[in-house]
């Protein structure tokens, strides 16, 4: 399956390589470096490359590619969610998956991926299972690593990989048991010109920590669970119990993982939580344009927003910005042509604005599209579409665990076309 | 002096020193890499550490007390990299040996005594490796190690050793032998990682030592291993093709394995070495749709994949009656454009179509395999997988096989997977391009999902358009031209331009909307930007094709736009246009001639092309204006440089040109140029690709990659679907092999000796790692105790059992700490039938009360649970055992109570059952041999049971309980494997008192030894998840030379999984399990004719099973066959009007779930079997058993 992983910064430096299979030099990445020149924009770069002798397969992630090279037919989404799930481990890990940290830790990142997979084919991709063959470092352990020679990999073995649960380890042990959720919702929107909605709709996602000593067997309920249209969950979570009862029964790996996603039925109105009133336009002739952007609450549900950004991508012409806020700063990336307006909390009494004037380089065409704004905000305690937690019990184990539940609803992909 | 303490006493000025070595080393290595490596990265790396150098110096001198383990803070690459150019400024040698020098370092390092050195060492070499950097040379340095002690060394020796193995094949062959020793490692992670090393070892000298450690692995008991050796087997099959036919055997075995941990690792293999061999599955094929949801993720991809081509061999096409309808229903949608005005004609012949197709459909209803039925519903639960694989493969897997009404499911998985991330989005959507143009509606209703953002990556873009283009139709093409128009506005001009195209696919798949499309795009014309204004001439040109009357003031316009397109394309686009149509603007086409002529030399070769093009076709229509003109162009094009205008040219002279020289084709020359053209289609390119199997690689690049395997076509009829039921004469043969102690049923999950073994296997595993952890040891064994008896009531409450066999385990574990060194000799042992295990057993009890001892000190809390698992001390075992022998008589006395009024019941019952062909309200108390006397056993073991001692005097002898011929007895424990004493069970066929849902087992205890066995009782019990077992109450005394009779009680879950515990006498323990044949697991109901027909109605399709069969010669009266019966099943006879059937009908002990049995019998000694059961498990094997007592 996968044969050799590269990992390839920004500029273009292969800074790690691991082969499963015979060693692949690493000039099959030319035909990357090639297609990457081309692309222009990393994201642009095409997941999948074919070559003379191999298939390059790429992800990019915190401004690495990880390239896995193939030689023969595989579905191309297991490379890829592989890939991902190398990267969120390595974030796991590390709690960052950038170039520095990999390169600190260059040792235990190659263990890492010499468990993962065996001759191209996973082997041990849980978390927990993984952090039990090679410890995660800590700042404590590297003291002791200094001080007594030792390292990171686990004297004991892996038993997680030999239970039917892999997802947990075995003999945790806390003495505060808690177990949290955050109910996170996004709201995924386009917005016209005039304001109202093209397209809108809500996808949730609970976030667990759970830190529970032994085997805890817990059951989360809904209060409405009909709301939830598509789900899909952790390997853990029993399938038949939701299927005939609508509760979530698991028993949780240890320490964060995401317990299920969601998407709420989209026969349900989405509640937009703000209205923008916008006006940009750029002069026929002469090199100027103006902005007047007005932000203001709508359906809040009697909560305030928070986190309030505003992202503009301008037109390649655009140089400057010249703007005044009547709340918060405003930045304008020359380089990129980013313009970014951080509002801050939303006050309903004084709505914030931003007018002012944009330069525009002399002689070049007025640009054709008025450039969409991206927002982004969050709302605390406060699930928009309604879901709410009825309770979470847990079996198992004697002991009475903390037990807490977080709502927030944050703007996901939201998108004012202009 | 080790090399470490000569690097902290370095001066400080070494490091200029260094930084000279460095810049040379660099120079080294770039002359030594083939490889581009950007220069830049290595600069940049060494240059970093520069200033760290200085620091960790000062930190090293600081620290240097600490001895020579002082490592730096982190453990990363950076210091080891750093540190070692340090060391060889401290050589202070010539720089040409500079890179030999440092691995003359490395390898001081590997050869010292300090297992903290040779970490350091390792790690260096490892950071080395993964930086893509040669390290080959310190192989023999390195390989040396491979032995040693510490794990941690051990483990970056094994990640070298694969690295270089190739490369270095003498060397590498001296490491083989630790592996070896590896295999035969009592941890089954450590046999596992030494076959994982062994096998990744590309060698081609070992190829046979490899072969033989995977066959040796695929039958170990440790499931882990066996997943390794499944492994292992595509890695050897790379080195050596040759291997095949002995690897399919492995990969054979190991498909039959039953462990959701093997399942999809030897999928995998059997895809790369022999995924032609499909027959290999069929056995399988349940099982695997079974055990699915169960496996981990990687490996249900890999499953699918493989079931999805299996199914397409063996089942009939779901759609064979909708196929041909939705052909003339695709016909619609795909030729739309390209049809135009003769719409009408096509719908008609689609109705002839549909008509046809219905009738066929009427002839030949179509029945689903329950097989294929099997696969759609084991897989549909995994569309919720959090991997966005699963959820593919399953639609793939949907889209393939799923009848048409179902597809629609996964609509709203793959539309889910858009919000993953882009490279996700990427081949979702590329799939959902194919499907949308197979099954449009099925996308429909997310259409909105598809709107692009202006922040996608243009790529994604693009695709989201394909899908839009493609779902396109009469409802919804107002909403998507509108969103289309904001598409156009967009700053992304690749993006406009495919916008573009769009619209034009648009335009010609709907007729309604081609003039509003054409009038936008014409619009666009007007665009400022030139690629925008290019790209709308094309679509335009393509457009117009269609209906050129209409549009000669587009055409006009587009004439005057040759003035300003610069676009090769473009002005070609435009050119051909008024050629083509030069009789619809018969003024303006010889003007733009003339304007072309005058820059031909300037443009572009495709627009020359089109320039000769046009010249040739005004020549032909209009030569007189024209006719100077064309020979200008003619002539300019003579002296071109591109040889393919000049042929042009030369071609295009002769043929309109009359001269007397030219030949016949000059009189077609109308004919050729100005022949009609059909109107270009537009086509998705996702058109056809759906003949890849979805979500494959191939598919994504539309080109076969290597290793494909094709999806084949459905059969015209279907095989055999007999192929897939699993041989019962394998179960049966199985069970009776059963009862002697080394036989492995292979069909069970955890068979007894596997579960044996894997103990003890596992167990040494544990105190491996206590002895390790060395002062903590106590602490560490305590811990696993008490989590393990956590873990088991943890299990024990929530139901879901699973763990407790690694939890006990666990406990276990501690009590045969010394056993590893004995374990070589246990595994011959074992080989030896029973002696073996008697020796075996008494050193393991020997070994357990040591160990028991030892533990004493230590055990502090314990669960309830640890009753049966022993991890107390002695006394308190008899302790519990008490206790436990207590609550049994208790449970005994509460049953005598009972007793007396029960059993009466009970028979009555009973007698009601057996009564056979007479009417409901007549209850004669029909003689009934197999159940009246058990029943008398009984009772009168319950009551022998409470006399305890007495019991031995007990008269009931086991010949006169058993009746005669109907129960079979089946040894438990051999008289030479047991010291003596003897023990058999047979299944008494009698409801189990303290608990409805339990098997009775009859034991017969035989002591032939010269000693007496007192206080056997029963410990240790294991057991698949669900199962529960009621312990036969302790018999204290068995004098030699008597025997006496016990009955426990068994849950068996309606399985015919073993139950497994230890049968314990004061001196011994004896490993025993117990099987039930299938026909066990049930209990005579009574039922009539009607009420029979009426179950049977109800569990038709899947659940209903007929086997066709001829009856023994002894077998041919309804007697026979009803004896026959009732011996294979305990079922009790249903009263039929006809005498050429027979009916029996049963529920499953534990499930009641009904079990009916019909056998209808023919003239000449044929029968026909049928057999419902809404456990399709049970049902199979029970008609196994059936068919094998009927025919015998």
């Amino acid at each position: 399956m996968i044969h050799s992983l590269f990992l390839i910064n920004y500029t273009g430096d292969i800074f790690l390589e691991k082969h499963w299979k015979s060693v692949i030099n690493r000039s099959v990445c030319d035909y990357f470096f090639e297609a990457k020149e081309k692309a222009l924009e990393p994201e642009n770069v095409p997941p999948i490359l074919q070559t003379p002798h191999h298939y390059l397969i790429n992800i990019y992630r915190g401004k690495l590619f990880f390239l896995a090279v193939i030689q023969t037919e595989v579905p191309p989404l297991f490379v890829i969610e592989f890939l991902h799930k190398v990267a969120d481990t390595l974030q796991d890990y590390f709690g960052d998956c950038s170039e520095g940290v990999i390169k600190d830790n260059l040792v235990t990142v190659y263990e890492i991926l010499e468990e993962m997979l065996d001759n191209g084919f996973p082997l041990a991709t849980e978390s927990n299972v993984l952090q039990e063959m090679i410890r995660p470092p800590t700042i404590l352990r590297s003291v002791v690593n200094t001080l007594t020679g030792g390292s990171n990999v686990g004297d004991t073995l892996p038993t997680g990989q030999l239970s039917n649960i892999p997802w947990r380890r075995a003999g945790v042990k806390y003495t505060n048991n808690e177990a949290y959720f955050d109910v996170i919702e996004e709201i995924d929107a386009i917005l016209d010109k005039s304001g109202s909605t093209v397209f809108a709709e809500i996808q949730g996602v609970i976030e667990a920590c759970v830190r529970l000593t032994g085997m805890p067997d817990l059951t989360l309920s809904f209060m409405n669970p009909r709301l939830l249209d598509d789900v899909s969950f952790h390997p853990c979570v029993r399938f038949k119990r939701w299927e005939s009862e609508r509760v979530l029964s698991f028993i949780p790996p240890d320490g964060n993982f995401t317990l299920m996603t969601y998407h709420v039925s989209s026969q349900n109105l989405v509640a937009i939580p703000v209205y923008v009133k916008q006006n940009i336009s750029f002069m026929e002739t002469g090199s100027c344009g103006r902005l007047d952007i007005t932000i203001g609450p709508k359906q809040t549900m009697g909560k305030t927003v928070e986190g309030l950004l505003v992202t503009i991508h301008m037109p390649k012409a655009v140089l400057s910005a010249n703007l005044t806020a009547t709340q918060g700063n405003y930045t304008y990336d020359l380089a990129t042509k980013v313009l970014v307006w951080d509002v801050g909390k939303l006050n309903p009494q004084k709505l914030p604005n931003l007018r002012g004037s944009l330069s525009v380089q002399s002689g070049a065409p007025k640009p054709e599209e008025n450039p969409s704004l991206n927002i982004d905000m969050k709302i605390q305690q406060l699930a928009i579409s309604g879901l709410k937690v009825n309770r979470l019990d847990m079996y198992g184990e004697k002991y009475k665990p903390f037990k807490g539940v977080k709502y927030l609803t944050r703007a996901g992909k939201f998108q004012v076309r202009t | 002096m080790t090399a470490m303490q000569k690097l902290l006493q370095l001066p400080v000025s070494a490091v200029n020193m260094v930084k000279t070595v460095q810049s040379q080393v660099q120079g080294h290595e770039e002359d030594k890499s083939p490889v581009l490596t950007p220069d830049g990265g290595q600069q940049t790396w060494y240059s970093a550490l520069r200033p760290d150098e200085l620091r960790h110096l000062r930190s090293g001198s600081s620290s240097a007390g600490g001895g020579g383990g002082g490592g730096c803070g982190g453990d990363g690459g950076r210091d080891q990299e750093e540190r070692a150019p340090l060391e060889e400024g401290g050589g202070g040698n010539g720089s040409s040996q500079s890179q030999p020098l440092r691995h003359d370092d490395l390898k001081e390092m590997l050869d010292s005594n300090k297992d903290s050195l040779k970490l350091e060492a390792m790690k260096r070499i490892v950071a080395m490796i993964a930086r893509g950097k040669n390290a080959s040379d310190l192989f023999p340095a390195v390989v040396k190690n491979v032995a040693c002690k510490n794990i941690e060394v051990k483990k970056l020796v094994y990640v070298y050793l694969v690295r270089y193995a190739e490369e270095q094949q003498d060397l590498a062959l001296l490491s083989i032998s630790t592996f070896q020793r590896g295999l035969k490692d009592p941890n089954q992670l450590i046999r596992a990682s030494a076959l994982r090393v062994l096998s990744s070892i590309r060698v081609t000298i070992i190829v046979p030592i490899m072969m033989l450690a995977i066959k040796e692995a695929a039958s170990d008991m440790s499931p882990y291993v066996r997943k390794t050796a499944a492994h292992a087997i595509p890695k050897l099959y790379s080195l050596d093709p040759d291997q095949k036919d002995q690897l399919i055997e492995v990969i054979e075995k190991l498909l039959a394995d039953k462990t959701t941990l093997v399942a999809g690792s030897v999928v995998m293999a059997f895809e790369e070495v022999c995924p032609e061999r499909i027959d290999l599955i069929h056995k399988n094929y349940r099982k695997l749709c079974n055990l699915l949801i169960d496996v981990e993720e990687w490996g249900q991809v890999v499953i699918i994949n493989m079931l999805t081509r299996y199914a397409r061999t063996q089942f009939l096409n779901p759609n064979i009656n909708e196929s041909l309808l939705e052909e003339g229903g695709s016909g619609d949608k795909t030729f739309y454009g390209s049809d135009g005005n003769d719409d009408d004609d096509e719908d008609e012949e689609d109705k002839e179509k549909k008509a046809e197709a219905a009738a066929l459909a009427k002839r030949k209803p179509y029945v689903m395999d329950p097989d294929h039925r099997l696969l759609l519903r084991n897989t549909k639960p995994l569309l919720q997988s959090r991997n966005a694989a699963v959820v593919m493969a399953v639609a793939q897997l949907y889209f393939h096989l799923a009848p048409k009404a179902e597809v629609g499911v996964i609509a709203k998985a793959l539309v889910r997977l858009l919000r993953s991330h882009s490279e996700v989005q990427y081949v979702v959507l590329q799939n959902v391009a194919t499907m949308t143009i197979k099954r449009r509606g099925m996308f429909e209703p997310y259409l909105k999902s598809f709107y692009i953002r202006s922040t996608d990556p243009t790529q994604i873009k693009i695709l989201k358009l394909e899908v839009l283009t493609n779902l396109a139709n009469e409802t919804n093409i107002s909403t998507i031209l509108r969103e289309f128009q904001t598409y156009i506005k967009s700053v992304d001009k690749d993006f406009v331009a495919a916008t573009i195209q769009a619209i034009g696919r648009c335009a010609t798949n709907i007729g309604e909307v081609r003039d509003t499309c054409l009038n936008g795009l014409v619009q666009l014309l007007s665009n400022r930007d030139e690629l925008v204004v290019a790209e709308s001439v094309v679509v335009i040109k393509k457009l117009l094709q269609m209906q050129p009357e209409k549009h000669s003031d587009i055409i006009k316009h587009m004439a005057k736009l040759t003035d300003n397109i610069q676009v090769p394309m473009a002005r070609a686009s435009i050119l051909w246009l008024i050629g083509e149509y030069c009789e619809h603007v018969p003024k303006i086409a010889p003007d733009v001639l003339r304007k072309m002529a005058k820059s031909f030399t300037n443009e572009e070769d495709i627009v020359k092309l089109q320039i000769l093009n046009l010249a040739a076709k005004l020549y032909l229509t209009n030569s007189k204006q024209t006719k100077l003109l064309t020979q200008y162009v003619l002539n300019l094009a003579k002296y071109d440089q591109n040889y393919d205008i000049r042929d042009r040219a030369r071609f295009i002279r002769q043929l309109i040109v009359p001269t007397e020289k030219s030949g016949a084709l000059s009189k077609y020359a109308k004919k050729l140029f100005l022949a009609l053209k059909p109107a270009p289609v537009l086509e998705s390119p996702f058109k056809d690709r759906d003949h890849f199997q979805l979500g494959s690689l191939s598919h994504l690049l539309n080109a076969k990659a290597g290793g494909y395997q094709e999806l084949p076509d459905w059969p015209e009829a279907a095989p055999d679907p007999s192929v897939r039921n699993v041989e019962s004469c394998q179960v049966f043969s199985l069970l009776e092999r059963v009862t002697t102690l080394t036989s492995v049923p292979e069909w069970t999950k955890c068979s007894s000796r596997e579960k044996r073994k894997e103990k003890k296997v596992e167990k040494p595993f544990y105190s491996d790692s206590e002895g390790e952890s060395g002062p903590t040891e106590s602490a560490d064994s305590e811990s696993y105790s008490s989590s393990g008896s956590d873990s088991a009531s943890a299990s024990a409450e929530s139901g879901s059992g699973s763990q407790s066999e690694e939890s006990e385990d666990a406990s276990d574990s501690e009590e045969e700490e010394e056993e590893e060194d004995k374990k070589k000799v246990w595994k011959k042992e074992f080989k030896k039938l029973a002696q073996g295990s008697e020796s075996e057993q008494s050193s393991e009890s020997d070994e357990r009360k040591r160990a028991r001892k030892s533990k004493q000190q230590k055990s502090e809390s314990e669960s309830e649970t640890d009753g049966d698992e022993e991890s107390d001390s002695e006394s308190s075992q008899s302790e519990s055992d008490d206790s436990e022998s207590e609550v049994d008589v208790k449970n005994k006395k509460a049953v005598q109570s009972k007793a007396p009024s029960k059993p009466v019941i009970k028979e009555t019952k009973k007698e009601k059952k057996e009564m056979s062909l007479l009417d409901l309200d007549d209850f004669e108390p029909a003689p009934s041999p197999q159940v009246t006397p058990v029943n008398s056993f009984l009772s009168s073991s319950l009551v022998t049971d409470l006399e305890g001692l007495s019991l031995s005097d007990s008269v009931l002898s086991p010949a006169a309980i058993s009746p005669s011929g109907t129960q079979k007895c089946y040894e438990l424990l051999h008289r030479i494997s047991g010291e003596g004493l003897s023990v058999e069970y047979c299944f008494s066929r009698q409801p189990f008192g303290p608990d409805a849902n339990m098997v009775a087992v009859q034991m017969h205890f035989a002591n032939s030894a010269a000693t007496d066995a007192k206080n056997l009782h029963m410990e240790d019990v294991k057991l698949q998840s669900g199962m529960r077992v009621t312990d036969f109450p302790e018999i204290e005394l068995l004098p030699a030379g008597e025997t006496t009779t016990a009955v426990m009680g068994i849950d068996f879950c309606d399985s015919t999984q073993a139950a497994n515990f230890q049968l314990c006498t004061h001196s011994r323990k004896f490993f025993v399990s117990i099987q039930p044949p299938v026909g066990e697991l049930m209990k005579p109901v009574f039922m009539t004719e009607n009420e029979f027909k009426k179950e049977q109605g109800q569990l038709m399709g899947m659940n209903e099973i007929t086997e066709k069969l001829t009856l023994d010669v002894k077998c041919r009266n309804e007697h026979a066959i009803v004896q026959r019966v009732s011996a294979a099943a305990n079922l009790s006879r249903v009263p039929c009007g006809s005498d050429k059937e027979c009916r029996f009908a049963g529920r499953t002990v534990s499930g009641g779930s009904l079990v009916l049995v019909t056998v209808a019998t023919e003239e000449d000694g044929s029968a026909r079997l049928t057999l419902n059961c809404e456990k399709m498990v049970i049902g199979t094997m029970l008609v196994k058993d059936v068919l094998l007592a009927l025919t015998q």
